[in-house]
């Protein structure tokens, strides 16, 4: 059964992504039967090249989903090697779980509010400090060079690396390795640089890959933040997707074959400048500068980034709360001249429904994401099943339509179980990316000695490695539930619009603009995974607490 | 793949019996009775509170009368709903598919009727039919010059209103020339959606019609006549008023509900939407504030309708029938007129009315910011679909794109 596994991960997933690749590059090299594209052509790409806007979107693209990943991760980085062990460490990473599982979209539009010219903090300061009795005409939000759109993604993005850090953590011997560094006078942030960042990085590679895939095609965040005149190429090839000219969706597949290979480059500059990096940073490791003054002013550098994505996820969120509530709302009042639950009440019906078919389509799918990834993993596979990872590297727009033709083939479509399955297409790859690590960083000589006392593998898996890897395998759990969560294209397309989430009403309404609305569905669709999450961080330490050798940093 | 679409559509022709019996619209008891106990998927736009509420009391009354239960598929486009069923089409799913009902008008129902993907003609074969006017709105059988010939039902119509906030302009202008000079002194406080979007492109139509000498020559395809020529004094136009706009032209709302939002901010005073009874239904429920007054060009603002379609494989094509017949019934057009709900304007001819069914109407209040039927002057006639799209992509490449 276990032997099976990771044939079974591959063939669940080689077929879907399959009719998703085919579903994207046929189409660019002009055929689609159903639209008269019957024989191969290079004109989607002609067409493609015409367009005026595809010098600036590439490059938009580029910049912001580089721009967003390098950022993530030097502020990951630096928080992590300035805090760790520290009090104020304990405090961020109990905020974690709130901001990993807020939607990307609900974290765009509280920025939003906050920035925008006639928003938060223009509020706060109007008109005793600004003069402003009506919002300043200034271009923030939606700027050409995409910044808005990089704070939105690195808001979203630090979270996420500090937890694969975390998971990566508790796996490698760092507190030994900083107790070296620092009795040889190392100074705290470059005693963790030289000694515990090469060792976890090797862990933090594929989360930052999926990081700048996501970050360079992310489309809900880009429509809410980024420019506009041209957008990032992801949301060009959704417009083209969703034109109403039908002949448009060929000049669409060719963009979104552009894009997955402009996501491929990006990812192998990525790896060239991880070995150039690597090579100056094993001479400057080496020329022993211990550097102890530094601590002082990087902890106060690090300490800027946590409070402003703090301060940002945190008044962004309080703000479209106060959204759901209020009233008439006009520019500068800090509050809404009166309240209301009005919105709450007459979405009060569609909420408790909507609510409980996402709560049963992320446990599930988790669920089973969990037992074929530890399937899997207990089987030896970690090559094999790479294909999975596909999903998380090729825009989500150029392959869905693919894979719900396969849908329609199969007869399949617009049932729960359907929409279940292609949820697992996206939910396996984060768990498995989340728990792979930390699996293959388990010493495994806690298992030989359960082996040499008699216990069979498959009691090694249950009472030993399993117990021993609670923290990941919850958080791994967590992760997959808050995917699924986020599904928005996919419950779509395969849904048929018969299967509804939180997150389908959420971005249906989002088109709307209403703030007191949007605010009603981040509320609740934070609700659902923050709730897990809070699960997945405080199970373990409760499990633990009479097992003090489990316990992880 | 040409081998999966076989297995599929073996598979699928074996297991989909006797569902996709197509109904007859000229018989209406038997579509009344093949309908009974359906489940109508109506893919309709979801992205207003007060439309969805709407369609859920429809919803509500289809039930109780016909023992038709109607799910609101809630698109954030509607284009969404035009893919699924291109990609049906393309899994060889001719019948038994999952978009029973489209609300849809301009260019993604000439997309679809080109492509032969609605099922009709139906709509003239509707018992509530006798009852629109296509005497005095002979444009509801005519979708953007398109002749509709009965691939859809009209159940709206809509007409471009001009809202503004009358503490901040007491006198607003009321042509495209005073609109011009409003801008050059108000710098900052007026913009468009972004074309493709379908208000923005609708915004450079009405300022076809306002700079053009003969507007006759947009009734029909760009090809027809020399485009460059007759666009010029657009780009003009476009080029004169941009540097004043909101953010000077480097960006712009997304759509109709972002332009309302920037409205509801005060960070322009003039908005526009196609919805007149919008903005009294935002005052009323404090989404507005009550200075917001509408108004129109006195040249006339672009008018269309909005249609309900059928696609052609559409597994519930009966209860979607019956759907299409209810939303023509005066007591559900009275309802989608009234500023408290959707403020939407009938297609009815009132003279045709049975007199309770007169008075529904009658009995409406305009709402605070509502023009009266009168004070609307000239609904003008869309232009051919071919304007809209080549309009914006010129747009795109001339202001979407620049630095």
């Amino acid at each position: 059964m276990i032997r099976a596994a990771p044939g079974l991960v591959v063939a669940l997933m080689a077929l879907p992504v399959a009719a998703g690749l085919a579903g994207a590059v046929l189409p660019a090299f002009g055929y689609f039967p159903a639209l008269g594209g019957a024989a191969f052509s290079l004109d989607p790409w002609r067409e493609l090249l015409a367009w005026p806007g595809l010098g600036a979107a590439v490059r938009l693209s580029l910049f912001t989903g580089i721009g967003a990943t390098v950022l993530s991760l030097a502020i990951t980085l630096l928080i992590v090697a300035a805090w760790q062990g520290t009090r104020s460490f304990r405090v961020v990473t109990s905020l974690l779980a709130p901001l990993l599982s807020l939607p990307h979209a609900a974290a765009a539009f509280g920025l939003a509010f906050l920035i925008a010219p006639s928003g938060w903090v223009a509020r706060a300061l109007s008109p005793w400090a600004t003069g402003w009795d009506r919002p300043p005409d200034l271009l923030i939000v939606h700027d050409q060079a995409g910044l808005a759109l990089i704070a939105g993604l690195v808001m979203k993005e630090v979270p996420f690396l500090m937890l694969m850090t975390l998971a990566a953590l508790g796996q490698t011997d760092s507190a030994r390795r900083m107790a070296v560094a620092r009795s040889l006078g190392y100074g705290r942030v470059i005693g963790w640089t030289k000694t515990v960042l090469p060792a976890i990085y090797t862990q933090l590679r594929l989360p930052v890959f999926a990081v700048l895939a996501f970050s360079m095609s992310v489309v809900d965040v880009a429509l809410i933040l980024g420019p506009t005149r041209p957008p990032t190429l992801a949301v060009q090839v959704l417009d083209w997707m969703t034109a109403p000219d039908l002949s448009l969706r060929f000049t669409a597949s060719a963009g979104a074959v552009l894009q997955l290979l402009l996501v491929l480059g990006a990812l192998a500059a990525w790896v060239l400048a991880e070995r150039l990096i690597a090579a100056r940073g094993r001479i400057w490791a080496s020329q022993g500068a211990r550097a102890p003054g530094w601590d002082r002013p990087l902890r106060a550098l690090a300490a800027l980034p946590t409070l402003a994505i703090g301060l940002g996820v945190g008044l962004g969120l309080a703000g479209l709360a106060l959204w759901s509530v209020a009233g008439l709302w006009r520019f500068p009042d800090l509050l809404p001249q009166n309240f209301g639950l009005r919105v709450w009440t007459d979405q009060s019906q569609q909420l408790w429904r909507l609510g409980g078919t996402t709560a049963t389509l992320a446990g599930l799918s988790a669920m089973i994401a969990l037992a074929l990834t530890i399937a899997a993993l207990q089987a030896g596979a970690t090559r094999a099943v790479g294909i999975i990872y596909l999903p998380l590297l090729v825009p989500q727009i150029a392959f869905l339509p693919g894979l719900s033709a396969l849908g329609l083939w199969l007869g399949l479509d617009g049932t729960l179980g359907a929409v279940l399955l292609v949820h697992l297409v996206f939910v396996l790859p984060y768990v498995m990316l989340s728990l792979s690590d930390p699996w293959k960083a388990w010493d495994s000589r806690a298992g030989l000695v359960a082996a040499t006392l008699g216990a069979a593998p498959w009691r090694v898996l249950l009472a030993v490695r399993l117990p021993m890897l609670t923290r990941a395998l919850c958080i791994a759990f967590a992760v997959g539930f808050a995917t699924s969560v986020a599904q928005y294209l996919p419950t779509l397309l395969i849904g048929a619009g018969r299967v509804g989430t939180v997150t389908t009403e959420a971005v249906a309404l989002a088109a709307s603009g209403n703030r007191r609305l949007i605010g009603v569905w981040a509320v609740v669709q934070m609700t659902l995974p923050l709730a897990v999450f809070a699960l997945a961080l405080a199970l373990p330490a409760l499990l633990a607490r009479r097992r003090r050798g489990l316990r992880v940093t | 793949m040409r081998f999966l679409t076989c297995v599929a559509a073996c598979a699928l022709g074996g297991a989909l019996p006797a569902v996709a019996q197509t109904p007859n619209p000229a018989d209406w008891p038997a579509v009344l009775e093949q309908a009974r106990g359906q489940t109508v998927y109506w893919h309709a736009w979801g992205g207003d509170p007060r439309i969805n509420a709407f369609i859920a009391q429809v919803g509500e009354v289809l039930s109780e009368r016909h023992d038709v239960t109607l799910e609101h598929v809630r698109l954030a486009d509607t284009a969404d709903a035009v893919t699924r069923v291109v990609s049906e089409r393309a899994a060889g799913r001719d019948t038994g598919g999952a978009v029973d009902a489209i609300w849809i008008n301009g260019a993604n129902f000439a997309s679809m009727k080109d492509q032969g993907l609605l099922f009709g003609p139906f709509a003239y074969d509707l018992p509530n039919w006798p009852l629109v006017d296509t005497d005095a709105n002979p444009a509801v059988e005519i979708d953007f010059t398109l002749p509709v010939e009965g691939y859809g039902s009209p159940w709206a119509m809509f007409q471009m209103v001009f809202e503004y906030d009358s503490r901040a302009v007491p006198e607003p202008p009321r042509s495209l020339d005073a609109l011009r000079a409003w801008i050059a002194e108000n710098p900052g406080r007026f913009t468009y959606p972004q074309p493709p979007d379908f208000l923005g492109t609708s915004f450079l139509k009405q300022a076809l019609y306002g700079v053009l000498d003969d507007p006759s020559v947009l009734l029909g395809p760009t090809d027809a006549v020399d485009y460059d020529t007759v666009t010029a004094p657009l780009w003009a136009f476009l080029d004169e008023i941009t540097p004043n706009l909101w953010r000077s032209g480097r960006a712009y709302p997304a759509n109709e509900p972002a332009l309302g939002q920037l409205l509801a901010d005060a960070e322009v005073d003039i908005g526009f939407s196609f919805n007149p009874g919008r903005a009294s239904a935002a005052i009323a429920d404090g989404e507005l504030p009550d200075t917001i007054r509408t108004m129109v060009f006195d040249d006339g603002t672009l008018a269309n309708s909005s249609y309900l379609s059928i696609p052609y494989n559409a597994a519930n094509k009966a209860g979607a029938l019956v759907l299409a017949n209810l939303i023509l019934d005066p007591q559900i057009q009275a309802l989608a007129q009234d500023p408290a709900v959707l403020g939407f304007q009938t297609v009815l001819g009132m003279d045709r009315l049975a007199p309770e069914d007169r008075a529904r109407f009658g009995a409406l209040e305009l709402g605070i910011a509502t023009l009266a039927p009168d004070a609307m002057g000239t609904g003008l006639l869309e232009p051919h679909p071919s304007w809209m799209t080549r309009v914006a992509e010129d747009w795109t490449a001339r202001y979407g794109t620049a630095e």
